[in-house]
């Protein structure tokens, strides 16, 4: 079973940035890209878990700010050491202005 | 200015395991370190990338050394190589580093080639294996100048003075790096590379090993060759002649300050050097600043610094200065290891982070 879970209005994120949403017991990013639209993955890096929130977005990039370890928010794709492992990623929907994204119970 | 003594077990610096699991039972191992409160928006626009100023100071600090060096060649067996010998040194010996560094964390440049390629050169220059030593740094920042898990601990209590000052010339540290570059081109990693290079890494970092150590070999042979000792003044011999600068404004970086603390402010010196020292150490000299936001690139340290200097000690006005407060701290260390300098907050600074460091 899985749920769509409202974030924040669009309006809430930057272009080329990202959020902590926290939910439950787990933290996720949540990505405005340059073109528009909006990404979710796992909020903590897999190398040092270290909230991605407070790291650069660079295009399609999110590097983490403790080791700048990197990975593709849109795929989730760990893309520079020391990240090696990938992020998990969650549908995104915009309902009336706002981000859902949908978790597994 | 203020010190302090704190009741810490005898330091093991081994990165064992059960010296890991201490760290992680008293929360200093991969722990959550303070951070002065920094607007996103601000933080954004310092965290920006972009090539040209590395781009600059690479194209000045190469053009340098090529030219220096050529001045090495052409002057050989007068004396007036001695002064060329001093830059040629220093830019190969000791700007090295800080080119490695910041290229290691990738953001020197924007373009992500630009990083790496400087990385590999600049890893060669300074001796040190372009892949176990990226884990490593990637540990430094996970766990800075906490015993037994940082593996770049440079003045270990109590110090070993004979050991720092040899070093000034590369004695004991050309000798630890060519050690482990031979071992690693066998195969052989040490315990404490062991503990932080994962293995799917080991065979990348064989590989850059050998790369390392075959021209290390080919200049020696040369040297032979030609009877000459200029092959070795050129590649390798200035990690040792060139590498004063290095040391100089590198153990100021963490030298007589705390240790086992989760806080940048109180194990981290920021120190205002002079332009020239400050190109060739790529402004590591805001060392506070570059421990608490390291996706911060080199350019726009200076900033940051001004952004955040109300929740920091006063910075060291010099190098000089610096050292003035480090060696006595040394000499304090020699009778009593627990001895480190407690240097006082501004008013408008939140005080130092102490929940965790005093478990």
């Amino acid at each position: 079973m899985s749920d769509w879970i409202d974030v924040c209005v669009t309006d809430d994120i930057e272009e080329e940035d990202v959020i902590r949403f926290d939910h439950g017991t787990r933290s996720y990013a949540i990505y405005h890209s340059p073109e528009g639209e909006f990404f979710a993955t796992d909020g903590l890096c897999t190398h040092e878990q270290v909230h991605l929130a407070d790291g650069l977005v660079m295009d399609h990039i999110i590097e983490c700010p403790k080791h700048n370890g990197q990975f593709n928010y849109k795929t989730g794709q760990a893309t520079r050491l020391p990240a090696c492992n990938h992020l998990g990623t969650y549908p995104v929907r915009i309902v009336d202005g706002h981000i859902q994204i949908q978790l597994s119970e | 200015m203020t010190s302090t003594t704190t009741d810490i077990p005898p330091r093991d610096y081994r990165l064992s395991e059960q010296n890991a699991q201490q760290a992680f039972e008293r929360g200093l191992a991969s722990a959550d370190w303070y951070h002065t409160d920094v607007d996103r928006k601000a933080m954004k626009a310092l965290m920006k990338r972009s090539d040209g100023p590395a781009i600059r100071d690479t194209a000045i600090w190469i053009g340098l050394l090529f030219a220096s060096g050529a001045g090495v060649v052409a002057l050989w067996g007068s004396w007036w190589v001695l002064p060329v010998m001093l830059i040629y040194g220093v830019l190969y010996g000791s700007a090295c580093d800080a080119r490695w560094h910041e290229c290691g964390h990738g953001t020197a440049f924007k373009t992500a080639w630009m990083n790496d390629a400087v990385y590999q050169f600049a890893s060669f220059l300074v001796m040190r294996n372009p892949v176990t030593w990226r884990w490593s740094h990637a540990r430094h920042h996970t766990d800075t100048v906490i015993v037994g898990r940082d593996a770049e601990i440079a003045v270990m209590r109590p110090p070993d003075l004979l050991k720092v000052i040899l070093n000034f010339v590369g004695i004991f540290d050309v000798w630890y790096s060519l050690k482990a570059l031979l071992l690693n081109a066998g195969g052989v990693f040490q315990e404490h590379e062991e503990s932080f290079v994962p293995s799917a890494e080991r065979s990348k970092a064989i590989t850059a090993a050998r790369v390392h150590v075959v021209i290390y070999a080919a200049t020696l042979a040369s040297a032979f060759a030609i009877g000459s000792w200029l092959p070795l003044a050129l590649i390798g011999g200035p990690r040792l002649y060139g590498c004063w600068h290095m040391l100089m404004t590198g153990l100021l970086q963490h030298g007589g300050l705390a240790d086992n603390v989760t806080d940048h402010r109180l194990n981290s010196r920021t120190v205002l050097m002079n332009p020239v020292s400050r190109f060739i150490y790529w402004n590591m000299n805001y060392h506070v600043e570059h421990h608490m936001f390291p996706m911060v690139p080199f350019h726009a340290l200076p900033e940051l610094h001004d952004l955040i200097k109300h929740d920091l000690p006063a910075a060291n006005p010099s190098i000089w200065h610096g050292y003035r407060e480090m060696v006595p701290a040394f000499l304090r260390q020699l009778r009593n290891e627990d001895y480190y300098v407690r240097r006082a907050l501004p008013p408008t600074a939140k005080p130092y982070r102490e929940d965790l460091h005093e478990i």
